[in-house]
């Protein structure tokens, strides 16, 4: 019990390429079925039926796209810059399914010549290398806005670029909290670090949650941060000219950074794969053995991996990334969207100081814990979570008395005399 | 030959002595191109474009995304509905009116009547009368839910727009029962409506008029109080009621400036005025103002319909002059002089005397104006409209300038235009 047994290097290499097909067509999965989601959701919501003709409930509706978008003509403006016209969507979809590599969205899986890791590449720079490739996308849009030749387009690629490089610094900063709690940055580990803190980091770091769910939204350009795109103002920004499949790509490459970005909310916030209150299924690799945490003395308790943890993690991890996909299109439904300057506002003016203030915060926060020699558990998280709380509580107060939205403050007495209703008015002369 | 071209020279004053026509002068309008390398950049929003609520063609020039100048450019759906007027008979023209506010097509009807009947010296029973207020208020509130719908579309709410819709599928239903059409109704006859209420009609705008103000209600809890919406329309596109008055602006874009105008209160017309309603006014001109003077209008459109509906009285619906009506149907089918006088109204049409009246009423988008010119005959010598957005529309420039991009088309949606009227 508990002693490892290394893969050898021909049944790593296997395991990786199966893992490799598996997680990349269960995403494109995703990614398909988050299509037919967002119609049905968004009918749901509106009080429509949405796509239900395909198949049983539409569940074909995404096949049938995927089919209609193949057979559709490929248009390229005459005046567009082609070579660039075509790299644009290929940049904007690969970083976004390669991302996906590095979240852990199971326990190991053991089998007979050995445990498997259910994470396609455990890389020791975990969430940089998510950081670093995600804002490579960002090229692949100003790339195809700015090739497309037309200033819908180059509006749209110009306002994408400064957004997500804008997102990209509050996203980072919200992240910096999440290292410093779990002390790495491998996603694994992070894992690992919240089941021994017996809390998910949602509620140590509360504020840092808050703000990387407006980062990323903002980095994924949905709803209410979709100002590449806003259809009303820029017709649909920078894929304006793209058609059929190229078009689709960019469609999948949203969606695909969709579901990294709500897998990532699960591992960072929610524990990734862990199943709370049962610490049966927490599982680390230590010095070369299994084990599930620590006993008084320090002394490691051992574990070995099961299928049923596996399969049960599995679930745990699909849950919380569908209660993110839902919350997605929820948020797209329900709320109007931005316009460019108040992102910008809030992205430079209130995320990243704020960010900053509360890296400080949490830093100094456990310095002072470490310096008290509280150990790492569930006293250390609960504290962290009182801080967290106030300072959130602090903020949604900051932010609702309108430091954000210039005007939100006013609404109210706005609303007290506007619109007045006034009375019969034939005391007047009326107009000839 | 000469008689030829009096007649010619009457009905067509643009022709000159000889009868040769006099070609008016278009000069064409260019917006100059800024050259490679300057700040500015020209940015065509529409004629196709999802936010321009038609063929609107917005010249812009952004400077970054900053509006330096709007220029509207119309034309793009000209029909000609006026100088085709002068060609109908004063009852074919009923169906052209609908064409030009086809967001409101019973207003555009029962303004039209109303100006002709003022013309004529007709005046309507009292269950036409009630009937036309139902009309109106009732496209009154038709034609706000689409501005609705269209202003959360371009602020980029997509939910309340079907909330909306489903409101005017309603309505769409109501029109289709009254007219067996959902947008051109041409509902209205001089002297009359093209046939008396339906059966349960009256219910069924009551049932409408009932569930309405619960999905106000519910894009009030999405909008109104919304912080991104506020924030995108509070103070954005604001308008000084004297600045207001100055362009002309009508209708809820100038009672969100604060000016009380509104024709149903100051020139009342069809005993408005013993109606209960309140004239909702805004105070700053800005998007949000009237935007909430809009949502409240909604409201005092519901009331009015419920007041019209308690007092709608039985009895005819047209008037009854042998010159003016037809006879009924069975009638004509049935005896010879009811044919023969059906035959006479339809081939000759009703004669108006050669004078001309101005008739106003308060349109779902402003003061909606109506000229008419008689010459003896059944048809109209002249027949010129003043429409409401097309004066609204005057004040994009002024309004947009110097904000963003986004703001330039709440601006926009906040006017509430329709092309129909603006190009006619």
């Amino acid at each position: 019990m508990g002693e490892m047994q290394e893969l050898s290097t021909f049944w790593f290499v296997t395991f990786g390429a199966v893992k490799v097909v598996a997680v990349f067509t269960v995403v494109m999965a995703v990614v398909a079925y988050m299509t037919l989601a967002e119609r049905r959701v968004s009918a749901f919501i509106q009080d429509r039926l949405g796509p239900n003709r395909v198949g049983p409930f539409g569940l074909l509706q995404p096949i049938a796209d995927g089919i209609k978008n193949i057979i559709k003509e490929e248009t390229m403006p005459g005046t567009a810059a082609k070579f660039y016209f075509v790299l644009g969507p290929a940049l904007a979809i690969m970083p976004a399914v390669v991302t996906f590599a590095v979240i852990p969205f199971a326990a190991p899986l053991p089998t007979p010549v050995g445990t498997v890791d259910m994470i396609v590449a455990d890389v020791p720079i975990g969430i940089l290398y998510i950081l670093a490739l995600s804002s490579l996308a960002v090229y692949g849009i100003v790339l195809s806005g700015w090739a497309s030749n037309n200033k819908y387009a180059f509006l749209g690629g110009l306002r994408a670029s400064a957004q997500m490089i804008s997102y990209e610094v509050a996203l980072g900063l919200s992240v910096i909290a999440v290292l410093l709690l779990a002390g790495n940055v491998t996603l694994t580990e992070m894992v690992w670090k919240q089941q021994q803190l017996g809390l998910w980091f949602v509620f140590p770091l509360s504020l840092a949650f808050i703000f990387f769910l407006i980062s990323a939204l903002a980095e994924t350009n949905r709803l209410p941060f979709d100002m590449p795109e806003a259809e009303s103002e820029l017709i649909t920004g920078y894929h304006t000219e793209y058609s059929a499949m190229k078009f689709s790509m960019f469609f999948i490459a949203e969606y695909a950074h969709v579901v990294t970005a709500s897998a990532l909310m699960a591992t960072l916030f929610f524990g990734g794969w862990d199943i709370p209150f049962w610490p049966g299924d927490d599982m680390f690799r230590h010095e070369g053995a299994w084990i599930r945490g620590f006993d008084e003395s320090g002394a490691p308790i051992p574990t070995s991996p099961s299928v049923l943890i596996t399969l049960l993690t599995l679930a745990a991890f699909s849950v919380k990334t569908g209660f993110f996909l839902l919350l997605y299109i929820w948020i797209r439904w329900t709320l109007p969207r931005f316009r460019y300057d108040q992102v910008m506002h809030l992205g430079w003016k209130v995320l990243l100081p704020a960010a900053l203030a509360y890296i400080m915060l949490i830093a100094g926060t456990m310095l002072v814990l470490d310096q008290l020699g509280v150990a790492y558990g569930m006293l250390y998280g609960l504290v962290l979570t009182a801080v967290s709380g106030v300072t959130t509580l602090a903020f949604l107060f900051f932010v609702d008395r309108d430091r954000v939205i210039s005007g939100a403050h006013r609404k109210r007495t706005t609303r007290a005399r506007a619109p007045r209703a006034v009375a019969d008015p034939a005391g007047r002369t009326p107009p000839s | 030959m000469s008689s030829t071209v009096d007649y010619l020279a009457r009905r067509n004053p643009e022709m000159g002595p000889d009868g040769t026509p006099v070609p008016s002068p278009i000069e064409p309008f260019e917006v100059a191109e800024p050259e490679l390398g300057s700040s500015t950049m020209l940015v065509n929003v529409g004629p196709q474009h999802p936010a321009t609520h038609g063929v609107l063609r917005l010249v812009v020039e952004l400077d970054g995304e900053t509006v330096v100048s709007v220029v509207p450019r119309l034309g793009y759906l000209h029909s000609s509905f006026e100088k085709l007027g002068e060609y109908r008979t004063w009852n074919q023209i009923v169906t052209l009116t609908d064409r030009m506010d086809y967001l409101a097509p019973l207003i555009y009807n029962c303004a039209y009547v109303m100006a002709v009947e003022k013309l004529m010296g007709i005046e309507v029973t009292d269950r036409c009368r009630v009937a036309r207020v139902i009309c109106m208020e009732m496209d009154r509130i038709f034609s706000h839910l689409l501005w609705l719908g269209t202003w959360s579309i371009d602020v980029g709410a997509f939910t309340p727009f079907l909330y909306a819709f489903q409101q005017r599928e309603k309505v769409y239903k109501l029109h289709e029962a009254l007219t067996g059409a959902r947008i051109t109704t041409s509902a209205t006859r001089i002297g009359g409506m093209m046939a008396d209420l339906p059966e349960g009609w009256a219910r069924g705008v009551r049932e409408f008029a009932d569930n309405l103000p619960a999905t106000l209600d519910e894009v009030d809890a999405l909008l109104t109080c919304n912080a991104i919406h506020v924030g995108r329309t509070q103070g954005i596109g604001a308008i000084s009621a004297e600045e207001a008055v100055n362009y002309g602006l009508t209708g809820a874009n100038l009672r969100a400036s604060g000016v009380p105008y509104d024709v149903r209160k100051d020139r009342p017309y069809y005993e408005y005025e013993s109606y209960d309603f309140e004239v909702p006014i805004g105070c700053h001109g800005d998007c949000y103002d009237r935007y909430l003077v809009r949502m409240e209008e909604m409201r005092q459109s519901v009331h009015i319909l419920h007041q019209a509906l308690d007092r709608l009285p039985d009895g005819p619906m047209d008037v009854e002059d042998p010159r003016i009506s037809l006879p009924s149907k069975t009638d004509c089918m049935s005896d010879m002089e009811s044919m023969i006088h059906h035959f006479k109204l339809i081939t000759e049409g009703i004669p108006a005397p050669a004078e001309d009246c101005w008739f106003s009423v308060e349109g779902s988008k402003g003061e909606l104006g109506m000229y008419v010119v008689g010459d003896g005959g059944p048809k109209p010598v002249r027949w010129r409209i003043r429409p409401p957005s097309f004066v609204n529309l005057s004040a994009i420039p002024k309004l947009a300038e110097g904000h963003l991009m986004a703001d330039l088309i709440m601006i926009n949606a906040s006017l509430d235009i329709v092309l129909g009227e603006i190009d006619r």
